[in-house]
């Protein structure tokens, strides 16, 4: 049956067109800071900038530490929920769900409420308070995708069934969590982690409100003061977003595959 | 070697003392649960409650508040103020806009790589494509457009050497209703792609072939069985990509500071610098920003439900 | 003999370079029910979906009631169709699915709904017309495809491994309701399966298919009784294979070096083996005066399966066979021992040269 495929073409054409100009026109406006011909120049300033050392690494680090406190808070629910404690999923899932409903502003702007300078919890009086308060902030913002990969990777190994094998076989629950479950979801924790770092390296409107300096900030200022240097931090930023999603596909490839259930 | 008793005793909990681990949790109706479980659940709950539901919460009643802590309806109803007002029925326009071009586009590209015959490296590439452009909202996005259509970007030059100025007045702005919505589709249209590609996917080459032996053109195909069957989820995306756009601040911020009057750059200036000059009004803003996000949220979530149940 | 309704004419199909359909003739008459059986990949399907026109043959004609169809588009054949995966539309209940053919048709409301009656009573499930199917099990969505098939009148009915996707009990008394619906209709039926079993037991013919070949064309008793070569012999029921030599005139020199006798018009072509089908072998020598073949060996394995009891019989010339016996009494098995010597026989008519 020959269908007529010129249609998909131009629908193909004209989205392509869409998604790549806007790249290409920044990638020549990142190369022309000098009046004559093309250079790196608006790069190699911006790597040279102190200031995009500093806030690129401060967003390092808190991306960091969002993942190793969003996996602590994250593996031991998630593995529970699955094996003994499915009647806790609702709730579970829709705490999940809630960074997704409510946008990062709302969120925010409750936490300056909550965590001030007049609260039980005054967060926002020092700098590691309000740095504390992004961090978890950012945690909120990757929960759900930390979760889901968590969950689906528990789901494909089967918990319930090698825990039972390990146990059986003289393993105590830490041992279990360690040695046999945690390395088996490795690749899905991970994809959940780089997704959760693409999200905070770009971050803005969070770290803005809680007057941290981070590499999100430090683009929008940038782009207030500078003309070719925006587009360069544009075409980095693009890079590293496909090397996060790369990394995932990349791990998606080590991947356990789904165990038969006999 | 390790006795039966003990691997049963060491099976038991995480807590090292078996006693705690089999200690009656206080809560009868998570019976079942014992006292060790409900600690490896607890920095999770812990955290819910402390960074999601107490802020939200505050947020909620401040709302309802008056400076001094009495119950009142004053801040909703300030709501309806003209400045208040016109920034949700632009925020409204602009995510419906883009919501809607963007879950057509979407939807287009979906089909012309699934069902269009192209070669499946070009799905792939699209369907990666959409992962990366559906993360790269924000500044850079920003950056980026105001490189392609702003005023010294390289179409906008291109098409001045070609003779034609789009920025005349009454003509072509970055900054303005259709240049956001147009940026904002670029995030749009690949999450649109991302969620509809499965239900695309779910439409069995067989219905085709049943509904081809019935006599039915390709046409009648998609007006008898095709678009009835993805119908729910492309109202269910819809409304997805409108709370999407709605909650969006960072890229109207690049692009503007705070000249776009949206909701979410109004609560923005109210957070920076108390514009509105009362803190109740902002807490109202943010429970507005909340039921109507929540609400086109819900919306999508029934209806992907109902949807699964077709496509089994 | 009537000009046949169907005409496959010298079909071939190439996908990329692999031939999968290699010059293949075929003639259905009106009213018949026909099996396309055969192995994964030997091109039953293949020539099933270029009858309904969802693959273009790469060379030959497809031919139906004197009519070349062969470059029309699937929607205008008028030909149903039944898939293995169902493949009823999900977003329509039960009627509007049956009646899909005759709005597509554009019969008025009254004729639709007075098929889809019709029909509904014809598959045996009536008052089912507002279900949807997903609240259907396997066995009447299949039913429900069915009758969707046949709304329109069409003038053929093809369907494609339409019972592998159930349970074996449904399976059987599906098949049955198939067969039994397609006589009172007397529409010309094309089948594909690879189930031998499925196919014997409802088809007028049979087109027994090998690597995109056709190995043999003919009734479920020719195909069982009168294997055309070795292939059919061994995809068709259970067989004894004798290796040896044909000496002519009904007479095969085993390759342990007995004489075998075989009925000589039985012969369909060059013979390399005698194939002897185990429920034909009967035990004991033969018969004082009869011309009955005899082999004598020792058993190496007695099963009991339920209906019957299968010897495997190693003879002396090394070579296995299989011997079913029918558990015609309670504990009929109970009398064989492994080790035991037996001496078996079956006369000529048993003997099918391949």
């Amino acid at each position: 049956m020959k269908r007529n495929k010129t249609w998909a073409w131009i629908v193909f054409a004209i989205g392509a067109s869409y998604f790549l100009l806007p790249l290409l026109a920044t990638i020549k406006f990142s190369l022309e800071i000098r009046k004559a011909g093309w250079t790196l120049d608006a790069y190699t300033n911006v790597f040279a900038d102190p200031r995009f050392q500093q806030t690129f690494g401060y967003s390092l680090l808190v991306g960091l530490c969002t993942v190793v406190v969003g996996l602590l808070i994250v593996v031991p629910a998630a593995y529970y929920v699955r094996l003994r404690a499915p009647q806790l999923r609702p709730i579970i899932e829709f705490v999940t769900l809630l960074p997704l409903i409510v946008p990062a502003i709302v969120l925010v702007f409750g936490y300056i409420r909550l965590y001030n300078s007049s609260s039980l919890l005054p967060l926002t009086n020092s700098n590691l308070g309000t740095a504390t308060l992004l961090t978890f902030a950012y945690v909120a913002l990757g929960l759900p995708y930390m979760y889901r990969a968590v969950d689906t990777g528990l789901r494909t190994i089967d918990v319930q069934t090698l825990t039972e094998a390990a146990t059986i076989m003289g393993a105590n629950q830490v041992q279990v969590i360690t040695q046999v479950i945690f390395p088996n979801i490795i690749v899905a924790v991970l994809s959940g982690a780089f997704l959760t770092l693409a999200i905070v390296i770009g971050e803005f409107t969070i770290a803005s409100l809680l007057n941290q300096q981070v590499f999100g900030v430090y683009m929008q200022n940038v782009g207030a003061n500078r003309a070719y240097e925006p587009a360069a931090l544009s075409i980095i930023s693009f890079i590293l977003t496909w090397g996060a999603m790369g990394m995932i596909a990349f791990l998606g490839r080590f991947a356990p595959k789904t165990a038969p259930r006999t | 070697m390790a006795s039966v008793g003990n691997i049963a005793d060491s099976a038991a909990g995480p807590v090292p003392g078996s006693a705690a681990a089999t200690r009656p949790n206080p809560f009868g109706w998570l019976a079942g649960l014992k006292l060790g479980d409900m600690l490896a659940v607890l920095p999770f709950m812990l955290f819910a409650i402390l960074f999601l539901v107490l802020p939200l919460g505050y947020l909620f009643v401040q709302a309802f508040q008056t400076q001094d802590g009495a119950f009142t309806l004053d801040n909703i109803a300030g709501l309806f103020e003209p400045k208040i007002r016109d920034a949700f029925w632009l925020s409204i326009r602009i995510s419906a806009a883009s919501g809607a071009l963007g879950a057509l586009v979407g939807l287009l590209m979906a089909l012309a790589i699934i069902r269009g015959g192209l070669p499946e490296w070009i799905g792939n590439a699209v369907m990666t494509f959409s992962g990366v452009a559906s993360n790269f909202a924000g500044i850079p996005l920003a950056f980026a457009f105001l490189a392609t259509l702003g005023r010294l970007g390289l179409i906008t030059v291109a098409l001045k050497a070609l003779g034609i100025n789009i920025y005349v007045r009454g003509g072509w702005d970055l900054l303005s209703f259709w240049g956001l919505t147009l940026t904002y589709m670029y995030f749009q249209i690949p999450l649109m792609i991302l969620i509809i590609a499965p239900a695309i996917h779910g439409m069995k080459r067989e219905w085709n072939e049943a509904a081809a032996t019935l006599g039915a053109s390709n046409g009648q195909f998609w007006r008898y069985v095709g678009i009835p069957v993805l119908w729910p989820n492309l109202l269910g995306t819809l409304s997805l990509l409108f709370a999407n756009a709605f909650g969006a601040i960072a890229t109207a911020y690049a692009l503007s500071n705070t000249a776009f009057n949206i909701v979410p750059i109004l609560l923005f200036a109210q957070i920076r610098g108390d514009v509105l000059g009362d803190r109740g009004l902002g807490a109202a803003l943010a429970v507005g920003m909340i039921v109507i996000c929540a609400l086109a949220n819900v919306i999508y979530l029934v209806v992907r439900t109902r949807a699964e149940r077709w496509l089994k | 003999m009537a000009e046949p309704f169907l005409k496959i004419d010298k079909i071939s199909k190439t996908f990329k370079d692999n031939q999968v359909v290699k010059g293949v003739d075929l003639a259905f008459n009106k009213g018949e029910f026909v099996s396309l059986l055969g192995p994964s990949g030997c091109g039953k399907t293949t020539i099933l979906r270029m009858i309904a026109g969802f693959e273009a043959p790469t060379t030959g004609a497809i031919v139906v009631d004197g009519k070349d169809i062969t470059a029309l588009p699937p929607n205008q054949r008028k030909i149903g169709m039944v898939f293995q995966a169902y493949a009823l539309f999900p977003n329509m209940n039960v009627a509007d699915n049956i009646a899909f053919g005759l709005r597509i048709a554009n019969a008025p409301r009254a004729e639709r709904d007075a098929r889809v009656e019709e029909m509904l009573k014809l598959i045996g499930l009536p008052g089912y017309g507002k279900r949807f199917p997903f609240e259907l099990s396997g066995g009447q969505q299949q039913r429900v495809a069915l009758a969707r098939a046949l709304a329109p009148r069409p003038r053929m009915l093809l369907l494609d491994e339409p019972l592998s996707a159930l349970d074996a009990k449904i399976r059987v008394s599906l098949r049955e309701e198939i067969r039994a619906i397609q006589r009172e209709l007397a529409i010309t039926t094309v089948f594909v399966t690879h189930d031998q079993e499925e196919a014997l037991s409802i088809s007028d013919r049979i087109v027994v298919m090998n690597a995109g070949k056709v190995e043999q064309v003919g009734t479920p008793r020719e195909v069982y009784e009168r294997p055309a070569n070795r292939f059919v012999a061994s995809f068709i029921g259970l067989s004894n294979f004798i290796a040896g030599r044909d000496e002519g005139g009904g007479t095969f020199l085993s390759r342990a070096g007995e004489l075998l006798k075989y009925e000589p018009d039985r012969i369909r072509g060059p013979v390399e083996a005698l194939v002897i089908r185990p429920e034909m072998i009967e035990l004991g020598a033969a018969p004082a005066g009869s011309q009955c073949n005899e082999l004598a060996g020792s058993i190496d394995t007695v099963t009991y399966l339920g209906p019957l009891t299968d010897l495997e019989l190693l003879l002396d010339s090394g070579e296995k066979i299989h011997i079913h016996r029918s558990n015609r009494t309670p504990g009929y098995v109970e009398q064989f021992r492994r080790g035991e010597r037996l001496v078996v026989h079956w006369p000529p008519s048993a003997s099918l040269p391949v």
